[in-house]
């Protein structure tokens, strides 16, 4: 149970809606939500298909504990091919617009094919229907989301979209929800976009019940929260400073990539750190950040409600940007911020606002224009390509500039919408592309941080902290603290992440819960809720299926064990500074022990024992 | 002394905790959409704002109601609608001006706030405090008194 | 000192109430014409569609409520008031003094002027006598036809339908409920009824009826055609009931003339319900609303009044209305048709949602709602209170389902 058992498939070639049983032969395989979608993914569309053609499909979905009184338990995810790296797609995001999508009553939502025109899918309880988008097309999501408001007269509806970058073709376009929140990463919104589909809307007022055992649920999620409310960063660190609570601290241990990676720390970092958002400002004596907000269901709280100074250069004639928005969260910051060596709080800001209301993953951006600078400053980009701005390190108004110019693919914006890898390639400069399988890398430099240089070169949607956050262990001392620049018994602590996160991103909860909760804690929430038994070793077996899944996907995609490497100046190029100084990123004394704790051979790929092991698909 | 529901804006985060508490407490699901007790979002001005019904004195659901379904509980203060003699005219919620009783077409009946008998899921599950269950008196409830008498019809002397 | 209330619905149960409260040793009487316990009309259309049973219309459920409450009440008709003697006629020829009297006499069905309306199918649809004969008679495949599509017509209208017979609607007026709902929405309810399967004729009058063909009925209308039908329901307004009052020395307008106490013009004697024109809240003029939410508080008022001791003076009653036909629930409030300020309306016509705001300056005057039934009381809070809505008043310009953050914003000042 907690599964609604009804999915619904939209045909947008041919323009149906049909709706179907869940398979609950694999819901008892992979959970829910990023597994038991990839499942399906892997079923019905083939590997190696061109991720922007109709023969791919894109499927939202959601957990089974999705709309509960479980704490954060209001994901969704978005599960495709992804258009920039070529392997599997999995966007998760939280705001209201899942929880809204089981209370209308289904689980997820399977889109395939690719509609002649724009539409947008409207859902109201069980009624779906396709409808136009043409009035639409060509608006940010902002604009977007005000209109579909207004055309369905409803208040409550929940939007999810996609903006002008998408549809211009942008590669790391991300699909916002609840105007700042996004399945941000891998171009998830590309994907939708590339199928005419502007939006999705929904009306849910039926309710999530199904739970197994009420009471038994209750108790369980009752304890959680008490969990996360005692402990000091979920209970204390996330609500008052956001993840941006990390800045100070990555910076102080040296893991914070700067300048494109060239650096590891950042000397600007205090000035667009969690805490300078406290600071009032001199304007108008009012802090960038307003309140922090909550996801449906979260008792945690980290989400930034932010302004940005009206008299900055960036909005001064902008009124519609004064008002509150989606603040910066730490890797926005970073990438926007210490990757392009910007430390102006207010043109990041407005950065972010630009990329949640087109739709673009900040960090992709950022990390693109941070490669770009780099060019540009070695002189392999000129202004005559930029059309006139100057790329430098620490120019702000750079940082503007290209976040508008990429809302809208105009001019040099189209270029950076590439993404970092074929930016770099275009203009000769491969080796500066900071990515690994074609995605960028987010806010902790592995020459720092060992395990997150294993973690990039594994990760299954490319590089990714979402996949096995060690910096839980090697920074924060979750759940043993592990040194940050030792390499032995990282590839076990990899694994471990690896699967405990994929088995939380199955269930519908959010993944920041585990800095407080282990397996002990989420496991009888999952099994007061689901039929059947779903003990911790059901939940880590869940985990570990599911990235033996998508691993399998991406084999089948063609993409092996030669893409688990980083970029060569994490490997050769010692750290400048800091702890980490001299240090490289020390990929090759782990990767050997990680294949090995898979069950896959030594170049990577999978064996015949370890797929009948976890029964995936052949 | 009678306690109140007490709200403070500043507090909330927009978790929908409440909502889905209500919901559980008086239908057994989660369903955010048939809470009494609902989380307005300001959008830009950061702002989330947790409102129902105040339980006010003038209780114009009470008097409007053609049937005698809304009565006072004597121990809480509550004006609760007993469904088994509502009849679904929704006369309540048009001449409630806060517009705490809403009509639920699944069931052709009107809901609001009941306060749980003097429990009230809410409070319980609110995790920043921006919803408890005080002393009567406590800040923000006379506020909201006031504007109900701006509103009355004519039972104020004087006026 | 003796309280008289004559009329047992609503307004005088109301009045009956509160004046035990505010005066408990005084007698209190009630005189209801009808040979019922005090009950509601507005429960007839749920006890027609037998969601209720008969008890589930009575004002107060407890069969002891009025002897616990030591109010007397009796179910005779007064037929006369002589305001001199502070004396009633009963219809049993007895008479009753008074100290204070409460006229709250109610409404009563009209009938148009044409033939036929005296035939024994013919019915209004307005006692629960009334109900009972139609429940009796709306039987499975017979054709029934309703004559006015207004609030009671329309209120009706499911509990037809849910009983299986073939319908059909006249409506003088170019629309459904024309008194309550715009152009727009009077339309949009009538499609919907389409939809359902009812015949729906708008801007049709009944000429005649007579009796013959192959069903007991055959009305003409004035467009020249015919059709036959077993049972007429009429349900073409209601008038209130002040025939009685004649040489009474009361001042009679379209109903009963008050101050802004609700006094009539003869001392000791007010009146209240739909029998008062009182005072209306946007207009600043009296006139009869005849909704249930202004007899409570007509009610409430008049007791207050009665009580020697207690003045209140009437702010006026916000002309409000809410109606469900056939599931789809529309409402309107103050003055909905504009009084000359800005409007602002969102219309869907595919999924029967309509909201449209009237404003004067920035301050809502009056509203009309489809399909809204969240948070809609708001619409009387935000007119009643005045509220001055400020940067509230351009964003509900562009976007009128945005008024409960309006409100919040403006009433509560919560933003």
């Amino acid at each position: 149970m907690a599964w609604t058992k009804k999915y619904l498939r939209v045909n947008l070639t041919e323009g149906t809606i049909k709706v179907e049983d869940l398979n609950m032969a694999w819901a008892n395989e992979y959970l829910g939500q990023r597994g038991l979608a990839t499942r399906y993914l892997i079923d019905e569309i083939d590997p190696k298909c061109d991720a922007l053609s109709p023969e791919n499909k894109m499927i939202m979905t959601t957990g089974p504990l999705t709309g509960t009184m479980a704490s954060t338990g209001g994901r969704y995810s978005v599960v495709c091919k992804s258009p920039l790296t070529g392997a599997v797609a999995c966007s998760n995001s939280g705001g209201l617009f899942g929880a809204e999508l089981k209370s209308a009553g289904w689980d997820m939502i399977i889109f395939e094919g690719k509609s002649a025109s724009p539409v947008y899918l409207s859902i109201q309880n069980e009624k779906a229907e396709l409808l136009s988008a043409e009035a639409l097309w060509g608006k940010s999501v902002w604009e977007a989301d005000a209109i579909l408001h207004k055309t369905h007269q409803d208040p409550q509806l929940k939007v999810a979209a996609v903006g002008r970058s998408a549809e211009q073709g942008c590669l790391y376009a991300a699909i916002v929800n609840d105007m700042h929140r996004a399945a941000g990463r891998s171009g998830v919104g590309t994907v939708m976009a590339s199928k005419n589909l502007k939006a999705v809307v929904v009306r849910g007022t039926r309710g999530v019940g199904n739970i197994k055992d009420m009471p038994r649920f209750m108790d369980a999620t009752n304890a959680g929260k008490a969990v996360l409310a005692e402990n000091p960063v979920t209970g204390q660190g996330l609500p008052a400073l956001g993840t941006q609570v990390l800045m100070n601290v990555i910076n102080e241990v040296g893991a914070m990539p700067t300048r494109n990676m060239r650096e590891t720390q950042f000397e600007g970092a205090h000035k667009i750190a969690g805490e300078a958002m406290l600071e009032p400002r001199k304007s108008d004596g009012k802090p960038n950040l307003t309140r922090n907000g909550g996801c449906f269901g979260c008792t945690i709280a980290c989400g930034r409600i932010s302004t940005i100074d009206r008299t900055h250069f960036s909005v001064q004639d902008k009124p519609e940007y004064w008002g509150n928005s989606g603040g910066l969260e730490y890797e926005a910051a970073w990438a926007m911020g210490s990757d392009c060596g910007v430390d102006d709080l207010d043109a990041l800001t407005y950065a972010n606002f630009l990329c949640n209301e087109d739709g673009m993953d900040p960090i992709s951006f950022g990390a693109t224009l941070a490669a770009a600078m780099e060019m540009f400053e070695d002189g392999d980009l000129t202004t005559e390509q930029t059309g006139g701005m100057e790329l430098k390190f620490g120019s702000a108004e750079a940082l503007c500039w290209a976040a508008e110019v990429v809302a809208t693919g105009e001019g040099f914006g189209a270029d950076l919408g590439l993404g970092s890898k074929r930016l770099c390639e275009k203009y000769g400069r491969p080796e500066l592309s900071m990515t690994v399988k074609g995605q960028e890398f987010p806010a902790y430099d592995p020459r720092g941080m060992q395990g997150m240089g294993l973690t990039y070169a594994t990760s299954n949607r490319g590089a990714c902290h979402l996949r096995s956050y060690t910096v839980s262990s090697e920074v924060l001392g979750v759940p043993v603290k592990t040194d940050p620049l030792e390499t032995d018994g990282k590839a076990d602590l990899v694994k471990a992440f690896q699967d405990a996160t994929a088995a939380v991103d199955s269930a519908g909860l959010c993944i920041f819960t585990t800095f407080a909760w282990s397996m002990e804690d989420i496991a009888p929430q999952v099994d007061a809720a689901c039929e059947g038994e779903w003990s911790v070793e059901k939940m880590l077996e869940v985990g570990e299926r599911v990235w033996q899944l998508e691993r399998q996907f991406n084999q089948a995609a063609g993409i092996g064990g030669d893409q688990d490497t980083l970029p060569k100046r994490l490997l050769t190029e010692g750290a400048g500074s800091g702890p980490a100084q001299g240090k490289v990123a020390e990929l090759d004394k782990m990767l050997p022990q990680y294949y090995e704790l898979r069950g896959w051979n030594t170049d990577g790929s999978m064996t015949d024992a370890t797929r009948q092991k976890w029964n995936l698909p052949a | 002394m009678q306690k109140s529901l007490t709200i403070d804006p500043e507090k909330c985060t927009g978790c929908l905790q409440c909502e889905m508490a209500c919901s559980y407490q008086s239908d057994g699901l989660f369903n955010p959409s048939k809470s009494r007790i609902k989380v307005f979002n300001f959008h830009e001005e950061g702002r989330f704002v947790p409102y129902t019904c105040t339980q006010c004195d003038e209780a114009w659901c009470l008097h409007a109601c053609p049937v005698d379904a809304i009565t006072l509980d004597a121990s809480t203060g509550a004006k609760i609608v007993n469904a088994d003699t509502c009849v679904g005219c929704k006369v309540c919620t048009i001449a409630c001006p806060f517009g705490t009783v809403n009509y639920n077409s699944d069931t052709g009946k009107v809901a609001k706030c009941d306060l749980c008998a003097g429990d009230p899921a809410c409070a319980k599950a609110c995790p920043t405090d921006a919803i408890t269950y005080v002393d009567a008196d406590a800040t923000g409830y006379e506020r909201m008194k006031e504007w109900a008498a701006k509103t009355d019809a004519g039972m104020t002397a004087g006026a | 000192m003796h309280h008289v209330i004559i009329g047992a619905g609503p307004a005088g149960v109301v009045a009956a109430e509160n004046l035990r409260k505010l005066d408990p040793t005084a007698k209190i009487s009630i005189y209801g014409a009808e040979r019922e316990v005090p009950y509601s009309r507005m429960a007839i259309p749920y006890f027609l569609i037998e969601n209720v049973p008969e008890q589930g219309t009575h004002l107060r459920k407890n069969d002891r409520h009025y002897d616990l409450m030591n109010i007397e009440v009796h179910q005779q008709r007064v037929d006369k008031i002589d305001a001199a003697a502070k004396a009633l006629s009963l219809e049993d020829g007895s008479t009753v003094n008074y100290d204070k009297l409460l006229i709250a006499t109610g409404s009563h069905p009209v009938r148009p002027p044409i033939p036929g309306m005296e035939l024994e199918n013919v019915h209004s649809c307005w006692t629960l006598e009334d109900g009972r004969a139609i429940a009796e008679k709306a039987k499975p495949g017979n054709t029934v036809v309703l004559m006015g599509a207004g609030f009671i017509g329309c209120i009706i209208l499911e509990s037809l339908a849910i009983r299986g017979v073939d319908l059909t609607v006249v409506e003088a007026e170019n629309r459904m409920v024309p008194r309550m709902m715009n152009e727009i929405s009077g339309n949009l309810i009538k499609r919907w009824c389409e939809e359902k399967g009812v015949n729906v004729r708008t801007s049709t009058r009944v000429d005649g009826i007579e009796e013959g063909g192959d069903k007991a009925l055959k009305l003409s209308f004035n467009d020249g055609s015919t059709m036959e039908a077993d049972v007429v329901i009429c349900a073409t307004g209601v008038r209130p009931n002040i025939a009685f009052l004649e040489g009474s020395g009361i001042n009679t307008d379209e109903g009963i003339l008050v101050n802004p106490y609700l006094e009539t013009s003869q001392a000791d004697i007010f009146a209240a319900g739909d029998v008062c024109q009182g005072l209306d809240f946007s207009t600043g003029s009296y006139m009869v609303q005849a909704i249930q939410p202004t007899a409570a508080d007509h009610g409430m008022l008049a007791a207050n009044n009665m009580v020697d001791g207690r003045e209140q003076r009437h702010r006026g009653c916000v002309n409000m209305n809410v109606l469900d036909t056939m599931g789809l629930i529309s409402a309107s409030f103050g003055l909905w048709e504009g009084s000359g300020g800005d409007r602002s309306a969102l219309e869907d016509y595919d999924n029967y949602r309509y909201l449209e705001l009237q404003f004067e300056d920035d301050v809502l005057v009056g509203a009309n709602s489809l399909g809204l039934t969240q948070h809609v009381g708001v619409l009387r809070g935000l007119i009643q209170s005045r509220t001055r809505l400020g940067k509230w008043k351009e964003k509900l310009m562009q976007d009128p389902t945005r008024v409960m953050e309006a409100y919040l914003a403006c009433a509560q000042a919560q933003a």
